[in-house]
């Protein structure tokens, strides 16, 4: 508390909770990141109540409704070599989407090594790995469609699975879309030595950060919908 | 990886064309104008709603709105004033002027994604403008939009109508969230040098925290539209019990109108803070400079908002004692609600304890922010009434629940939107707003609220229901009542009509006003020491400002002038140290 009329503080380098209030009350800046990361981190944080009231909706009126709720392993199961695997698909999907997020994190590692011509390749290739997955997920919407499931009924049971379903899967869905564009872009950013020019490879991590999101909510959906 | 934002290389941009610099412009100054333009002008259409509702209400032998036109006219009234008319201005209007400005920011962290926050909200404006054109006009649901009366036919604007209304709500969420991110990020990330969070003003705290909530509660609005939307359009049954509707069987079963409930109080309770922290803030400002006198108790009432902004979240199943739900829930949001009431009679009390002994200046502003201290109390007062469960049940739906609404959430917010208007306009134009007129308007709309709304409480208590579109032939409302309503009506008609002062006050000062100079009200903020009036796109020519202190120095001894801006380094006299040193220690 020595000068208050300083315009700048002391920064002391303090660790753990210090380091904290030591952050929060410095001028300028709260967090030592970039505005885009900031901005992404916050809409991410705002996302993630979005799909939360999604899960949350649906587990509301899979308890309203007095049908019976399909039993999802027999839904989901895949038939291979005369067999039948309960969850075989979304098991798939998901080590797919689980994969591109390592692929992903490799991408950013080699953005930040200014290595432009692998990290366009990982990046390409995590699109790829989503665009599949988004594959699959059209693959999984048919074969329902197919055994009769419509949003507003379901030979099975409960008419609210088949609701619930095409929302949050499509809800899902809609968000790796996007996210394949998104990455797309930056590949080719990337490509082109946009980022070389700049001096900052630090949009191929936030691109990161929003793939590595839409892998998290979809293991909570994995989660939630399909075990459950 | 060290990041040195380097607000000062964004100074040499400057657009040229008319059209780069007034309509696809990215300077928040112009962003800022043009949501305010634009929430004034479908406020407007509002205003005009609740006149035609009350002429239906107080001369029904008129028979100028029928039945569905008066429900249609109450949702679309609702809906208006909280969502386009309060949170945009708070947040896209007074929150892209101030934020940048009060930080000593060039502009906000994303001017493009701020630019697409405004066409996106007006195109949500357009879409719900839209509905009053569509087959079956508007939807009629009530405000609160519930299910399953929102999408069963019956409902006026039952088929186009409520599918526009959730359309808009969806654009104008997106909106909200592209703005909200941005006024969030440039809180958090892009002050000046020597801002610290505890320097800022508290209408930056205000507009921050409601940011932050925006982002929080306006989800749950979302998710409750898509669902609705999938109930109307798709038959889906996610709202939807197994229900007779119109002597018909509709095709849907096992859904649950109560989640729709908790989904939209879980966003719709917030939103009353998501309204009302910016004008805490505001009005803050707006007392303590007109007051010359530090604001007391800062620190506290920092904490007071983010604590309300909290506690906000844990509260909304209060909108839902009639709807049924356990006794503990019952008790438990009853204790929320009422927990709430502490860090907001924190603030009251600094407000007034800020006013105590100060040398009060009688300015249009300041008439308006004191006119809102006493419209919150006795707002917050009747929100103790309604906080209890035992209370609550004989009273909701009457119109005590309406008198309360409108103090707390309509008069209170929107006498700070004047206060705040007629106090930062000459920083906006650099004219002063005319004072006779602003009296007139002021005294009109302060004294005439209380007109229109000190009598509902007592219809309410007498049991006169609300939304009813006539009230004649019930045995048990009195004729008292009814010229109650006729008395009410005349009185909301005035101050309707006195709202064309204002308008007209505002845009003849816009190009006729008194020339302001840069500093009218002699405050300390940031925004008032900016080298140009109006500020120029950039904000601060060359040179960032640097800030030394606190925004609320006033009244020092020892100074030439009264108060010593924000950005002024260390006075010659040492005196002024001792309060700004008591301030701050007040942490510790």
């Amino acid at each position: 508390m020595a000068d208050h009329t300083s315009p700048e503080r002391p920064q002391p380098q303090n660790t753990g909770w210090q380091s904290l209030v030591d952050d929060w009350s410095s001028d300028r800046q709260a967090f030592k990141v970039s505005w885009g990361k900031a901005m992404m981190w916050i809409f991410l944080l705002s996302d993630t109540f979005v799909f939360s009231l999604l899960l949350i909706g649906y587990m509301a009126v899979r308890l309203t409704t007095p049908q019976p709720w399909p039993d999802t392993g027999e839904v989901f199961a895949l038939t291979v070599l005369g067999h039948e695997f309960p969850l075989l698909l979304i098991a798939i999907m998901t080590f797919i989407l689980i994969t591109s997020s390592g692929t992903m994190a490799m991408a950013v590692n080699f953005a930040y090594a200014r290595n432009r011509r692998m990290a366009a390749l990982f990046i390409l290739f995590t699109a790829i790995l989503g665009a599949s997955f988004v594959g699959l997920q059209v693959f999984e919407w048919t074969d329902l469609i197919q055994k009769g499931v419509r949003p507003w009924e379901n030979p099975m049971g409960a008419p609210q699975f088949g609701a619930a379903f095409f929302m949050i899967t499509g809800f899902h869905g809609l968000h790796v879309s996007i996210g394949v564009l998104y990455l797309l872009i930056v590949a080719r950013k990337v490509k082109r030595g946009d980022y070389d020019r700049s001096g900052n490879y630090e949009p191929v991590e936030i691109a990161g950060l929003y793939w590595h999101f839409v892998d998290l909510v979809w293991v909570f959906i994995f989660a939630f919908f399909y075990l459950l | 990886m060290a990041y040195v934002p380097s607000a000062d290389a964004h100074a040499h941009h400057e657009p040229q064309s008319f059209v780069t610099k007034y309509i696809w412009s990215q300077d928040h100054k112009v962003i800022a104008i043009q949501y305010s333009l634009t929430a004034i002008a479908v406020g407007i259409v509002a205003l005009v709603l609740s006149g035609l509702m009350r002429v239906q209400l107080g001369m029904p032998e008129t028979d100028l709105v029928d039945a569905s036109a008066y429900y249609q006219f109450m949702t679309m009234h609702g809906m208006i004033m909280v969502v386009y008319l309060l949170t945009a201005l708070f947040l896209g209007g007074f929150g892209n002027y101030l934020i940048p400005l009060m930080l000593g920011a060039r502009d906000m962290v994303f001017p493009y994604v701020n630019m697409l926050s405004y066409w996106f909200y007006l195109l949500s404006v357009l879409v719900l403008m839209a509905s009053f054109f569509v087959p079956g006009g508007p939807t009629g649901a009530g405000w609160t939009l519930y299910p399953p009366q929102a999408i069963t036919g019956g409902t006026p604007g039952a088929g186009w109508g409520i599918l526009t209304m959730l359309l808009s709500l969806a654009i104008f969420i997106v909106a909200a969230t592209m703005g909200g991110l941005n006024y969030v990020t440039t809180v958090l990330q892009a002050r000046a040098r020597g801002m610290t969070l505890m320097r800022m003003p508290l209408t930056v705290w205000g507009i921050f925290i409601a940011s932050i909530m925006a982002l929080l509660a306006f989800p749950a609005l979302l998710v409750a539209a898509i669902m609705m939307f999938l109930d109307a359009t798709l038959g889906t049954s996610f709202f939807m019990p197994a229900i007779i509707a119109m002597g018909r069987e509709l095709p849907h079963e096992g859904g649950s109108p109560l989640l729709f409930q908790h989904l939209f109080w879980f966003f719709g309770h917030p939103e009353v803070y998501i309204v009302a922290l910016p004008a805490f803030g505001l009005v803050s400002d707006i007392i303590s400079t007109h007051a010359r006198k530090n604001i007391f108790g800062y620190h506290m009432m920092v904490w007071a908002i983010v604590i309300i902004g909290v506690l906000s979240f844990f509260v909304w199943a209060h909108h839902m004692y009639v709807s049924g739900m356990n006794l503990a829930f019952g008790f438990f949001f009853a204790i929320s609600t009422l927990v709430i009431a502490v860090p907001t009679a924190i603030k009251v009390y600094n407000w007034i304890l800020t006013l105590w002994q100060a040398d009060i200046h009688l300015t249009v502003p300041m008439l308006f922010a004191m006119g809102f201290l006493v419209t919150f109390v006795v707002g917050g007062l009747t929100g103790l009434f309604l906080g209890n469960v035992v209370v609550d049940i004989p009273l909701a739906d009457t119109y005590f629940v309406v008198a309360h609404f409108h103090m707390v959430m309509g008069v209170a917010p929107i006498l700070v939107v004047f206060g705040a208007i007629y106090h930062w306009f000459p920083k906006i134009t650099g004219r002063m707003m005319n004072d006779t007129l602003g009296q007139l308007h002021f005294w009109i709309t302060f004294l005439g609220t209380y007109i229109i709304f000190f009598p509902m409480h007592y219809l309410g208590v007498m049991g006169m229901p609300r939304r009813y579109y006539a009230y004649e032939d019930y045995e048990f409302i009195p004729q008292s009542a009814h010229d109650l309503n006729a008395f009410i009506t005349y009185a909301a008609l005035v101050v309707g009509l006195a709202q064309l002062l204002f308008l007209y006050n505002m845009f003849w000062s816009a190009f006729y006003g008194r020339p302001s100079g840069g500093n009218p009200w002699r405050a300390t903020g940031l925004e008032w020491q900016t080298p140009d009036t109006p500020p120029k796109h950039g904000n601060w020519g060359e040179k960032l400002p640097v800030v030394h202190r606190w925004p609320y120095d006033y009244n020092v001894p020892g100074v030439e002038q009264d108060f010593i801006p924000q950005n002024e380094p260390r006075p010659h006299s040492g005196t002024a140290e001792g309060e700004h040193h008591k301030a701050e220690e007040g942490r510790s």
